[in-house]
């Protein structure tokens, strides 16, 4: 596995590097204008990809630019594909 | 239709808005090499989660000759897209290959025929195909003039009248009448010109086009002001219909109206007239009775 990012600081979009870890789990640093409100749901969403996707131990920092859950999703998909290669499309 | 960038979350989240037709997503030409695969996760995930409500969803995939075309297909036709539209479609053959694609990803998710084909049409011999391609399929639902590449294609570039896109635009309107199904305008792409592309939607709306493409909310007026039928058409559309009805009732045959002679072509004119009136929002469908 190696560091990979995705998306942008677009206004609706968030940037989303993902690195392997060796502590064990899903470690999430972000940055987010709605942290206070939102923080928990963002963290949620990222977490719920990442294990649909089966990725593990990894260090995730989120800058949040008012995205999506849709967004999210996308972005950590996008990020997690390049990080560890796997591709969830048949060719 | 308004064409939106696939790889901007916050445009397409707004897109609806502003009240388009459709809205089609594009994967090809507004998405870089270095950002396919992240486009293709944010318009899966985009037609799987926001409410589009009535606006029909188009996705522009790339050619399937590319590494990145045949996975478009799966991850869009997936999230329930409505229609793939098909750039640089050349041959019936093309459309074919898109569809046998469709159709392996809509087996493998038991919703067998849900997916229609638009095609685009950007070259000299996608437009000598042009019927062919629009019958290559009965997910066709419609074709679609893409007049950048087509008008480099033909060594020329576009001009303001658009006399070097004639051809090509009657070809696409009489192929899609011959096989029943929407014909669709290019773009646009000068803004600030707001003239000229009125002056553009005129000429597409009577050369028979059925709609225009565009690329940003501030068209959409324009398209809608040339195409929604105008007060006293809608009018004489509706006494025409009613003179029919009358004339079916009493089971007499040619009749007219305010004094001109009333034949079948002059009566799906009307038709369309009241079908337009009820799609631009101008009049409902219970008063269009």
């Amino acid at each position: 596995m190696n560091t990979a990012s995705a998306g942008t600081l677009e206004s609706g979009d968030i940037l989303i590097q993902i690195a392997p870890s060796e502590a064990p789990g899903i470690e999430i640093e972000l940055q987010s204008p709605v942290a206070a409100q939102f923080g928990r749901q963002i963290k949620a969403v990222i977490e719920e990809t990442l294990s649909g996707l089966e990725v593990n131990n990894v260090y995730v920092k989120a800058v949040d630019k008012g995205a999506l859950d849709c967004t999210i999703r996308a972005r950590v998909s996008a990020a997690a594909v390049r990080a560890t290669g796997k591709d969830v499309w048949k060719d | 239709m308004m064409f939106v960038p696939g790889n901007n979350p916050g445009m397409m989240a707004d897109a609806h808005i502003y009240g388009p037709d459709s809205i089609m997503l594009d994967l090809e030409d507004s998405v870089t090499m270095a950002e396919k695969d992240a486009a293709r996760f944010l318009v899966h995930n985009a037609l799987k989660s926001i409410d589009y409500g009535s606006t029909e969803m188009v996705v522009r995939i790339n050619p399937l000759n590319t590494p990145y075309g045949k996975k478009d297909v799966e991850a869009v036709v997936k999230a329930g897209v409505d229609v793939i539209r098909m750039p640089k479609t050349e041959t019936a053959d093309e459309v074919r290959e898109l569809e046998a694609e469709i159709l392996k990803v809509e087996q493998e998710i038991g919703a067998v025929g849900r997916t229609q084909i638009m095609a685009a049409i950007e070259s000299a011999l996608g437009v000598v195909n042009a019927y062919e391609i629009a019958t290559a399929s009965k997910r066709m639902m419609g074709i679609a003039l893409g007049a950048e590449d087509y008008s480099a294609n033909l060594k020329t570039q576009r001009t303001p009248g658009g006399a070097e896109l004639l051809l090509a635009r009657e070809t696409i309107v009489v192929a899609a009448r011959a096989a029943g199904i929407c014909c669709f305008d290019t773009v646009y792409s000068n803004l600030d010109d707001m003239d000229t592309f009125r002056a553009e939607v005129e000429l597409i709306k009577s050369l028979g086009f059925d709609g225009k493409s565009i690329i940003n909310p501030r068209q959409i007026e324009v398209v809608n002001e040339v195409f929604a039928p105008k007060p006293k058409d809608i009018e004489k559309a509706r006494k025409i219909i009613a003179a029919i009805r009358e004339a079916k009732e009493k089971g007499s045959g040619v009749i007219a109206v305010n004094g001109k002679m009333v034949d079948r072509p002059v009566v799906l004119r009307a038709e369309r007239t009241i079908a337009l009136a009820i799609a631009s929002g101008i009049i409902s469908e219970e008063e269009a009775l």
